[in-house]
């Protein structure tokens, strides 16, 4: 399996010359990147959804082709091999078109990921160069109904039987599993030891019978989140990733490549120079029609609200570079993207409370006909920034802990069988 | 404040620290609380001899910096003077040897004299600042006209000049009908009267500065080349101030971090309760985020990049915002031993509260961002 096909043997060439063969390529083969396309920010239809996954699934077949997929999964595995630099490179090049970077997350990272830190060898080469081709999109059966954050509460269990795994429960959360292929699910394999040690991570097919994908409507009508119902699913025991009952071990590599790629800096995913959540999206170049059309040009209060949310995007697009360098460089721990991540949400809380005041009454009520909903809808969705991918409670805990070195919280579940630890009445 | 620095940068700062170490002790630092100056003047000199002058002046005209990166290497002394709350005019002196340099003194006997003074440390500067014409950065009322024989005549008032009291050397940009220009005098002329300030730093002194009708020579005058060097004296001056402001923020959470290890309260640590470990993640969140805009600014400067001054300007709005919160809530966890004179988080509190108005407030560098945000939109 060569990733590469043009060019000199994959790993070995150098950033200068493949920045110039990704350039050439990428100005003869992609399109402009589209508009205000990635989020939960707004709502789309299924079919622009559908017609985006599809877009997405032939852009990565076309930089597979090219030899630039995978920039730095390994060659055997259909990746170039290649260094977080030629990463940068690509990523400074194809800055402005559409690269399907959107679409990148959870299949690139985390999942494939942890496939390539854990996963067997038959596993790697099953499904590594399929998710590089685009023909494969994972998603994260993480989270489930009892319990947000408490990841490791999980309750979906799965229980052997012979040569295969018997699954039931039910997870929340998963963007888009109405149309991916593949889930990378944490499962209970044992109730009678502590909460961390008793779990396993599975390759979970999610199209089959057994797993009902509930799509759940969010309240500016998104329907990218789903819920799965999985009943007396049965998974052969070579879908298993990491060993039995050690999955508390994959998931916090898991959760850790979630983190970076939240805060940026991973190296397996394709991040398009001066965009994405801690890039400048956000600015106060996005925010100056409002103020053009509010006639508020000349307000010292408008003007000081975009010069604050530029400050703050501007201050964002400088931390997550450095948060990365100073933990490739051991400065800080890997536990320090918890830092990107904090500001990222208190960052994103901000700049659409001040959307939506300098919007005035146009973000209360607008002509439907007119375009997409004004800041009011965003404004409604604020506190997802700081929800999704870990909340920022969550992420302090990990900066003191983990960063500080403050006192652990109390936990009253540490030492305890799991099946022993008190549950709310609605968990079950 | 830089990743990876380079082996002589890790000297050059290293040496600035143990030198603050051994004379800025926080016990000197109250003794100097009384002192007029708030330095002792030989610190200065050698303080020039470990490399605190030469940073931002090229070797041509006597200076050179360690790494090819001036202002680079200076925010390393910088940090260090706001992590000890050291005193001394670190910033208008390097703002006056950078404009210097920028000149071809070696044209001018006077300019050239007072470069190579300042690069020796046998002489410091103040800087008097004009804005430009419908920026609103808190600058002085200084406007500048036509003289004899090539001269200007200046007249106006700074209503805060940090050093200004005793500052050798002055560096007045000034309003003219031409632009601003970059006038360097010496302090004593005839027409400049100086009144020394009461301020919030206990250390760092601040004078009112009048000038009534100085005549300035055509040989010390800098017309330079328009309104750049204005937003790169700017830009360094805010970079040297915010990369102090980072220092002092660093000594404060350190000191607070320590603290909440240490007290007990109702048989557990102060660092056990949730409440306090939150507002410490967020401190440090503050604290690396000014670290992440402050290098930022000072490598887009450092490179000539368009964005150096929008850089600047956000380091200083930023900084200017999060860095009072953060030091101010050290206090709060410290409770009142926070706020006496006895403990040394008031010299940080000081240092940091300085900061805030001091070349524009950050509500000004907000607007300002925002005015480059609008010329930006308007042209694309």
């Amino acid at each position: 399996m060569s990733g590469g096909l043009a060019g000199a043997p994959p790993g070995t060439e150098d950033v200068e010359s493949f920045r110039r063969r990704a350039r050439a390529w990428i100005r003869a083969n992609l399109d402009p990147a589209p508009p205000g396309e990635a989020g939960i920010g707004r709502a789309r239809s299924d079919e622009r959804e559908l017609a985006r996954v599809a877009r997405s699934r032939e852009i990565q077949r076309a930089l597979f082709d090219a030899g630039l997929a995978g920039i730095c999964f390994p060659v055997e595995y259909g990746g170039q091999g290649l260094s977080l630099e030629h990463l940068s490179a690509f990523n400074q090049e194809v800055a402005g078109y559409d690269c399907a970077a959107d679409l990148q997350i959870p299949t690139f990272t985390p999942c494939a990921a942890v496939i390539l830190e854990f996963g067997t060898e038959e596993q790697k080469r099953a499904h590594l160069p399929a998710i590089l081709r685009g023909e494969e999109m994972w998603m994260q059966f993480l989270s489930e109904p009892s319990g947000g954050s408490d990841v490791a509460g999980a309750l979906t269990t799965a229980v052997r039987d012979g040569d295969e795994w018997v699954m039931n429960g039910s997870k929340i959360w998963t963007t888009g599993a109405w149309w991916a292929d593949w889930g990378l699910c944490l499962a209970r394999t044992n109730w009678d030891v502590p909460k961390h040690r008793g779990l396993t991570v599975f390759i979970l097919r999610i199209h089959q019978p057994g797993v009902e994908v509930h799509r759940i409507e969010m309240l500016n009508g998104n329907r990218e989140f789903c819920q799965e119902f999985i009943t007396d699913v049965r998974i052969p025991d070579s879908d298993r990733v990491g060993d039995v009952d050690q999955g508390w071990t994959v998931g916090t590599r898991w959760m850790f490549h979630e983190r970076t790629a939240m805060g940026g800096g991973s190296p397996y995913v394709v991040r398009p120079a001066g965009s994405g959540s801690a890039g400048l999206v956000g600015s106060g170049d996005s925010l100056w029609p409002l103020v053009v059309a509010e006639g508020r040009s000349q307000d010292p209060t408008a003007l000081d609200l975009v010069g604050e949310a530029h400050t703050l995007a501007l201050v964002g697009s400088a931390l997550t570079p450095r948060i990365g360098a100073s933990m490739r460089s051991g400065a800080l721990n890997d536990q320090a993207s918890a830092i990107a991540r904090l500001y990222s949400g208190t960052r994103s809380v901000r700049y659409a409370t001040i959307a939506y005041e300098l919007a005035g009454q146009s973000g209360l009520a607008w002509d439907p006909e007119a375009g997409d909903p004004g800041p009011g809808v965003g404004y409604l969705m604020r506190q997802a920034a700081c929800i999704g991918g870990g909340t920022t409670e969550m992420a302090r805990n990990v900066i003191s802990e983990r960063v500080l070195g403050m006192p652990r919280e109390v936990s009253h579940d540490r030492d305890t069988p799991f099946r022993d630890v008190p549950r709310g009445p609605a968990a079950g | 404040m830089h990743l990876g620095l380079t082996p002589d940068q890790e000297f050059f700062q290293e040496t600035t620290r143990k030198f603050l170490d051994a004379r800025c002790s926080p016990a000197e630092l109250r003794a100097l609380a009384a002192d007029p100056t708030g330095y002792r003047p030989d610190w200065w000199h050698q303080g020039a001899e470990l490399g605190w002058t030469t940073p931002l002046v090229p070797e041509a005209g006597g200076g050179g910096s360690i790494s090819g990166a001036g202002l680079a290497d200076l925010s390393l002394a910088a940090f260090e003077f706001g992590r000890h709350a050291a005193p001394g005019p670190l910033i208008p002196t390097n703002v006056a040897a950078y404009t210097l340099g920028q000149s071809a003194p070696a044209e001018s006997a006077p300019l050239a004299a007072w470069l190579e003074r300042l690069l020796s440390g046998t002489a410091t500067a103040a800087w008097l600042r004009a804005d430009a014409p419908g920026m609103e950065l808190g600058g002085a009322e200084l406007s500048a006209r036509t003289g004899l024989g090539g001269s200007v005549i200046i007249s106006g008032r700074a209503s805060v000049v940090e050093g200004g009291a005793d500052a050798e050397v002055l560096l007045v940009t000034a309003r003219s009908e031409q632009g601003r220009i970059h006038a360097v005098v010496d302090a004593s002329t005839t027409g400049i009267r100086r009144r020394r300030l009461e301020g919030v730093d206990l250390t760092r002194r601040w004078a009112r500065v009048e000038l009534n009708d100085l005549t300035v020579p055509a040989e010390q005058i800098l017309w330079a080349d328009g309104p750049d060097l204005a937003e790169r004296q700017l830009s360094v001056a805010l970079c040297l101030q915010q990369a102090e402001s980072v220092g002092a923020l660093q000594a404060a959470f350190d000191m607070t971090l320590e603290w909440t290890a240490n007290r007990y309260s109702f048989g557990r640590p102060l660092s056990s309760y949730q409440e306090i470990k939150h507002r410490m993640a967020d401190m440090r969140m503050w604290l690396e985020a000014s670290y992440a805009i402050t290098v930022a600014a000072i490598d887009a400067f450092d490179a000539g990049q368009p964005d150096a001054s929008e850089l600047a300007s956000a380091a200083k709005a930023y900084v200017g915002q999060f860095g009072p919160e953060l030091v101010q809530d050290c206090v709060q966890i410290h409770g009142g031993i926070g706020v006496t004179f006895d403990h040394d988080l008031h010299l940080f509190l000081r240092r940091v509260t300085a900061g805030v108005p001091a070349y524009g407030s950050p509500a000004q560098h907000r607007r300002r961002l925002a005015g480059m945000v609008a010329q930006r939109v308007a042209a694309s």
